[in-house]
Parts: C-alpha cells; structure tokens; sequence
C-alpha cells in the first residue's frame, strides 16, 4: 500500500484489528468487570439467590442416584456410588455451563458487540470464568461430602484434580470460540451444541464406570472412548475424591497420566482452531447480529 | 479538501474506503429452496460507502452530513473498528472512544456505580483512571444520590446522563459521536456542547454525526456531506449545510 507523503505511520493503528485471545490479558481489569457482571446478575431477583447454586446440583445428583443407583441398580458394582456419581457430574456440569454459555455469548452480548469495539473474545472468556466461579459451589458440596466419607488425598491425585478443571476449561474455551463465532450467523450453532452437551454425560464415566464399557466395546472403540478429553477429566476427578474413600481395590483405567497428557493438547488444538475460526467470522459480527 | 500541517500527523486517515453489505434473504434451506424454486434472488448487496478519502487533523471537530441511509453510521463504525472496510484502509493515531448510542454496555440490575465502572472499562479505562474520575463523572451526570440504584429504576434522562457522563470522561484523543446528543433536556445539552467544546479546545479531534444541524454549526468547523455513499462535499460546516440543504436523498 503506498503511503501518504510526508506522514509518518508507525503511530497509527487500524481500528478493529486485535491479536485475539493474547489481547484478552490486556483487559484484565475489564474481564474482571465482566465476570463480576455475571456473577452479580445471575440470581438478581431470586430471594434464595446463591444457595440455587447448592441446590440444583444436589438435585441433580439425588435424582442420579436414585435412577441410576437404586433403580437400574449400578451401585452394586461401584463401591461409594454417591461420591463416584458426584465427582463425575461436576465435572460435566462444568463443562455444560462453560461450553453453553460461552456458544451464545456474542449473541447475548449483541448491544455491544454492535456499537464499541473491543476484542470479542473477551465474552466467551469472561463466560467460561463465570461458569468457573459457578462451579465453586459443587466442588465445596463434594468436598464436604468426601471429607465426612473420610477422604485423605495425595497431593498427586489432588493435581489431577487441577488439571481436570485446566482441561475442561480450555476445550470449553476452544469449542465455546468456535461454535460461538458461528452462532452469530447460523442460530442452528447452539441446537448444535446442546445436542453435544445432552451426550457429554453420557460418553465419560459418569453415571457408569469405564470397565464397563472396556467389557463391551471392542478395544479401538474403548481406546477412542477414553480419549475424550472429557472422559480423561473425569477420570481424574475420580481418582482425587472418589478413589481415596473407597477401600482402593478397585482397578483404575490404565495410562490415565498419558491420556491426560493428550487431551490437553487436544484442548489447545482446540483452542488454536476455535481462535482460528473466530478470528475469520469476527469480521461479519457487527453487520450479522 | 483543506490542507493537514505537515508538522501535526493526522488522527484520522480515511483512503478509498469501500463498504458493501450483502443482505441475505433467506434464512434457512426452505427458504433457499423455495427462493430457488421461485428463481428468486437469495441474496443482495448494498453499497454503503463507495470510496472515501479523508483525514482529520488533531483538535478539529468534524460533522458528517448527509441523510439517512448516506453511509454516515456506517463510516463512524468503519473508524471505531466495529466493522471492517472491503476495500481500502483506516488509520486512527491514539485512544479512540465512542459515544455511539450510549448505554449499550449497560445492565439494568446493577447499580449506578457498578455500571460506571464497567462502561468505562468497556470504553477502555483503568481502575486507576476510573477512581481519579468518579466523582467528576456522578457530579457531571447530576445522578447524585441515586448512583447506588439500579439502573432499571432511573428515568431514562437519568440514564442518558450517566451514560453520557461516563463516555466524555474518558481519556481519549479522538471522539467519535453518533446522535446522542439529541437526548436529555436542554440544561443538560448545552452542558454537553460545553464539554466538548472543552475537549476540542483541548486538542481532541471529534467526528460526529447528527441531524441537528444547529448543534452541529454550533460546535464544529468542518463539514462532510456525503449521499448515497459518496462524498458530495469537504469545507466549512456552514458551506457543508448549505450543500446538505441543497440535495436529495
């Protein structure tokens, strides 16, 4: 492009062009606002307010365990079912919120996508945070839960933990860009993706345990199953809080170490691939809305 | 065109600058087929802007002209980074801040006081500058002791207002304006005119758009008319109305 005579443009800068999720960190303090705004007008107006937090999940986790544990008699094979199925569901739980929220993000924060320009990025972020902070709640019900069932972890089990929750947010994060910066113009993104999240539950060992599916599935199925990002966290979460208070005997899933190894980077692929896409379509936000 | 001092670089650089819009008119494959079976256009394209070149200097206060559907909102996007032009480019030195309809980034159950904060960021503040600039902000909105309410509750003066507060604090170098100025009672507007009288003589460059041509013959020097996308004139802002009066849709 030629420049124009006698005017220096190393001070410029084209307006609307960012280095996406990188840009992010340049508004911390605003991402901060964000998630508070999210936290703060979630259960405006409900008198419970927060405490819905403790309750749906409990619920949630009741009806499982009456279902799947009573009824259709899975407990049975599963030593403390109640915890297995708990540290399971948060997780998914996790997921849901965050891949969910962060896939109608742009759509929802329309009015201002639309008028002022800022990197859009920061919506799905501030989206999966929220669902972070929403997740608190549970892991404190689980903890005490654990803790009254006599649980001593390792600091070993306690960093799968870690990086269970690092795993979930990141494909969270990476699906949540991709499917989000879609939505903007085809609306069929989010029926796409409530269809992923009725599956999630069901594809990791939730309300069953993987040797379950090791005994019917043929061995490449098995392995394509277990690499699931979502089935690696979940295992790990097993492992943290549903293992120790049991009386360890049962067997774990082999490799579980390698299989984290990979879904975390199959969740920054994801990532780089959801940025990727975003940064293509972001062009057409404005105008589509 | 008037000349930019060799020694000031510009703020704005606006070169060649081209805006189409396709506008779909199906939204689904049913309508697509039906549309096809119809032989029917599926979709259409609009030319908004159709080569525009211009630059702002530092502390000038510009109008853009025209009537609705001209391109002028969509120009003022283009500069704010909100859209992306097809063809040709945008530059803008420094911090640019928009009051393109205030209040967008506001939520109706937070307070007062939690939406400031949180406009302001979104207009690209500090904590720091925030807090330096609170208090002017609520005194400047006359809000005063409701700043602690919630949003929904305030009558819509009130939320113009404090909307319109935050946006003119900002720090910034170049204000972008779209209509806003049209709201709140007359106290308040010239109050408004005052302040960016203000910032213009501070050496802030302000690109606004408006209908009012007195407000706009009021606060700028130089005007852009532009008419189905292209530019009909560049001048004084009392030739520029002039012009603007002289044309058709």
């Amino acid at each position: 492009m030629s420049k124009p005579d006698s005017v220096d443009l190393s001070a410029f800068s084209v307006p609307g062009t960012s280095r996406g999720i990188l840009d992010v960190f340049g508004y911390r303090y605003l991402l901060r606002l964000l998630v508070r705004k999210g936290i703060l007008t979630r259960y405006h107006g409900s008198v419970l307010g927060w405490a819905w937090s403790y309750v749906k999940p409990t619920a949630q986790f009741f009806i499982y365990w009456l279902v799947m544990g009573v009824f259709l008699g899975l407990n049975r094979g599963i030593e403390s079912f109640p915890i297995y199925l708990f540290s399971g569901i948060v997780v998914v739980n996790l997921f849901n919120e965050a891949f969910g929220n962060a896939t109608k993000s742009i759509v929802n924060n329309k009015a201002l996508v639309k008028k002022i320009y800022l990197p859009r990025e920061l919506f799905p972020i501030a989206d999966v945070f929220i669902a972070f902070v929403h997740f608190l709640p549970q892991l404190t019900i689980l903890l005490a839960v654990c803790l009254i069932a006599g649980w001593v972890p390792t600091l070993v089990q306690l960093a799968g933990a870690l990086l269970a929750i690092l795993i979930v947010l990141l494909i969270a994060t990476g699906l949540g860009l991709f499917f989000g910066s879609i939505n903007v113009s085809y609306r069929d993104s989010q029926n796409v993706v409530e269809l992923i999240l009725m599956f999630a539950t069901y594809t990791s060992p939730v309300l069953y345990s993987s040797s379950m599916v090791q005994d019917k599935l043929p061995p490449w199925l098995y392995d394509l199953y277990m690499l699931n990002p979502l089935t690696s966290a979940v295992e790990l979460f097993h492992s943290a809080f549903w293992y120790p208070t049991t009386s360890e005997t049962t067997a774990r899933p082999e490799h579980l170490w390698l299989l984290a190894g990979i879904s975390i980077i199959v969740a920054l692929v994801m990532l780089v691939v959801g940025q990727f896409v975003f940064r293509r379509l972001e062009g057409r936000f404005a105008q589509d809305l | 065109m008037p000349k930019i001092s060799e020694l000031e670089p510009p703020r704005i650089i606006i070169e060649g600058v081209q805006k189409t819009y396709t506008l779909r008119h199906t939204h689904s494959f049913k309508e697509t087929f039906v549309a096809w079976l119809k032989r029917k256009k599926t979709s259409t394209s609009f030319e908004a802007l159709k080569g525009i070149d211009f630059s702002v200097g530092e502390s000038e206060a510009v109008a853009l002209l025209g009537y609705n559907g001209s391109g002028k909102s969509t120009l003022l996007k283009l500069v704010s980074g909100v859209l992306r032009p097809d063809k040709g480019r945008i530059l803008t030195r420094g911090r640019v801040a928009g009051l393109i309809e205030v209040g967008a980034g506001f939520h109706p159950d937070l307070s007062g006081r939690e939406n400031v904060y949180l406009n302001a960021a979104i207009l690209g503040m500090s904590k720091d500058e925030i807090e330096a600039r609170f208090d002017d902000i609520v005194e400047f909105s006359e809000i005063g002791e409701f700043i602690d309410t919630e949003v929904k509750h305030y009558s819509s003066g009130m939320f113009v207002r404090l909307a319109f507060s935050v946006a003119i604090h900002t720090e910034l170098d170049i204000l972008l304006v779209d209509e806003v100025l049209a709201v709140g009672d007359a106290p308040f507007r010239e109050k408004c005119k005052k302040k960016i009288r203000e910032l213009v003589a501070a050496g802030k460059t302000l690109f606004i758009v408006s209908h009012d041509l007195g407000m706009v013959a009021d606060i700028c020097s130089r005007g852009i008319v532009i008419r189905r996308g292209e530019m009909m004139f560049d001048g004084p802002v009392d030739e520029a109305i002039t012009t603007l009066k002289g044309i058709t849709r």
